[in-house]
């Protein structure tokens, strides 16, 4: 190996034709999320009403907010639905791993920068002495923190999205570099 | 865990706690996606003891490394960017008793800016001074989001200080000027599109907005609007990258002619984003040394001239000693050739392309991780550390040291 490279370089051939590990592409996988709209285009359109909602629009909502499943509506589940079921299940897939805020983050895409660790107002009112200084989190309390070079969701009942009465909080997401986190 | 200090940038972050497990890092908290990987790295591919190829042992390396640097006519020492201030003080040393020509991996890069700054013609200040007082930030030709990923979270935009206690909404304004929308240019408030190498013209139209004259390059609305936000700042900081200082080249005098005009206004500071963990350690200490940041030869006394550069030693020397830094993948390929021609040695810890042209491989423990040290952070505060899991390996100062005693 080393004599390669190094005759390598003193023939002037292209050094990137050798293909060691240390070149050598890594494809990375980016979960798309979906939108209401496209859950939407998937499901009957009857507004049939029998999953207790009164439009199909309404239920897309529901499905995306977890509050739903698909389950729910019966006439999704005849012979003529049988692919718009099967790419409903793929793209709603992503969801699975959502925390009850909604919050998805996607491992691949982060790189561990900890703006949303700093900009996150719970994170800051729980951890004045760390998060809000700009320092590692010292406290339990607090909603995001960096591990292994990627940010990761400790308490999601602390945060401001949690529960009946949610503010919609955004301070994670538009701090965000490269869109790793996204709410549903 | 154990507390550790990152050395994977110039930004040396002192709040990682990690353990390591078999043939890894096994939990890290804090550390960005980059500086796991500089951690992480190191389990695989380290290097070994090797003289022409050929498996030897540490003795053996070190004094085939000696002989080389000894029988060489102008030997070069060249990298000390990722080593610490101990080993670095001990690498002008051995160029002192060899007459050697030093530099290091500025004289390819920012050597022009950190210049101007150890040598007080811009004003500068530190990150924690960032942190507490600064209400604009200027990222100029830099992308620390990518190149150093807890800037911004940690020192210069997202954090609250003494006097910034809101948060970056209310009391920051963040400007990205770049050829590209660069990761952080999209978090910031305000962005400026150049053109490749079109610094020159902006820094005259901000200097005109500044004298309440039209500008002749921009959006001239826009233009107008930066001038406001530049004048009504309490405390302004820029962040030069490589991107201005490989666009302004020969004309610094510009940054200064601006500086000097915005320090009439409101003050202003400068701090440069090196790369590599010590790289200002090295200037730093070459200055107190010798007067001069880099391009330094020792041959009949102290001397410092372009040609001395890597460019120009690389054609002119006949031997060299790469220590923390991989000039073969990161140089020219002209450079990288010539380099890989003389008989080269090369202390790293890990493989990298000039370990594998190397004559001499010496292995060292990594800094932070194996090693204790201090170094330089990239706005001049010094920072020692501890090794978070001592190995039995030499560091680079262990290694120069041998070798001096050797020559």
């Amino acid at each position: 190996m080393s004599k390669d490279c190094a005759a390598m370089l003193q023939s002037g051939n292209n050094l990137f034709n050798e293909r060691s590990p240390r070149f050598t592409k890594v494809p990375i996988r980016c979960q798309i999320m979906v939108s209401a709209m496209e859950i939407y285009q998937l499901l009957p359109k009857t507004n049939c009403k029998k999953c207790g909602i009164p439009t199909c629009m309404a239920f897309a909502v529901g499905l995306l907010r977890k509050e739903k499943k698909l389950e729910d509506c019966p006439i999704l589940f005849e012979p003529k639905y049988e692919a718009k079921l099967k790419k409903l299940r793929e793209i709603l897939a992503p969801l699975e791993s959502s925390s009850e805020t909604g919050l998805v983050i996607h491992d691949e895409k982060c790189f561990g920068c900890g703006n949303c660790v700093v900009a996150c107002p719970v994170n800051v009112a729980n951890d004045p002495t760390g998060c809000a200084l700009g320092h590692g989190p010292t406290s339990d309390k607090v909603i995001l923190n960096v591990e292994n070079g990627v940010v990761k969701c400790l308490n999601p009942k602390e945060c401001r999205r949690f529960g009946p009465n949610k503010i919609l909080c955004n301070a994670c997401t538009v701090t965000c570099p490269s869109k790793a986190i996204e709410f549903v | 865990m154990v507390k550790a200090v990152c050395t994977g940038c110039s930004l040396l972050c002192e709040d990682i706690d990690l353990t390591l497990k078999a043939g890894g890092v096994g939990e890290a908290n804090n550390l960005c996606r980059k500086g796991f990987g500089h951690f992480s790295a190191l389990f695989n591919e380290r290097t070994i003891p090797r003289v022409d190829n050929q498996e030897a042992s540490l003795d053996q390396a070190i004094s085939e490394a000696a002989k080389i640097l000894k029988n060489a006519k102008k030997p070069l020492l060249y990298g000390w960017s990722s080593s610490s201030q101990e080993a670095q003080k001990v690498g002008v040393d051995l160029a002192r008793k060899l007459g050697a020509v030093i530099d290091d991996t500025t004289s390819f890069c920012q050597d022009v800016l950190m210049d101007l700054v150890l040598k007080g013609k811009i004003p500068t200040c530190t990150l924690d001074d960032v942190r507490n007082f600064a209400d604009v930030m200027i990222f100029w030709g830099s992308d620390p989001t990518n190149s150093h990923p807890r800037h911004l979270s940690r020192f210069s935009y997202y954090p609250r200080g003494e006097k910034r206690q809101k948060g970056y909404e209310e009391e920051r304004d963040s400007i990205a000027v770049d050829v590209r929308k660069s990761s952080t240019a999209k978090l910031c408030k305000y962005y400026f599109k150049v053109a490749p190498g079109g610094d020159a013209d902006f820094i005259n139209s901000v200097i005109s907005v500044l004298d309440g004259k039209i500008p002749r390059v921009g959006d001239k609305k826009k233009m107008i609007e930066l001038g406001t936000v530049l004048r009504k700042a309490e405390f302004g900081v820029i962040f030069p990258g490589l991107g201005l200082v490989s666009a302004l080249q020969d004309q610094m005098g510009l940054l200064e002619t601006l500086l000097a005009k915005l320090n009439s206004i409101k003050p202003y500071k400068v701090i440069p984003t090196s790369e590599h963990f010590n790289t200002r350690g090295f200037n730093q200490l070459l200055m107190s040394e010798t007067g001069f940041i880099n391009r330094v030869s020792f041959k009949g006394g102290v001397s410092s001239n372009p040609d001395l550069g890597i460019e120009g030693a690389s054609r002119s020397c006949d031997a060299a000693l790469i220590i923390g830094s991989d000039p073969l993948s990161e140089l020219p390929f002209g450079v990288a050739r010539r380099l890989a021609k003389m008989p080269l040695i090369a202390i790293d810890p890990r493989r990298s392309l000039t370990t594998d042209a190397a004559r001499v491989v010496i292995p060292s423990a990594m800094y932070g991780l194996e090693s204790g040290g201090s170094a330089i952070r990239t706005d001049g505060v010094k920072v020692s550390f501890s090794p978070a899991y001592p190995a039995e390996k030499p560091n680079d100062e262990e290694i120069l040291k041998r070798i001096m005693e050797a020559v």
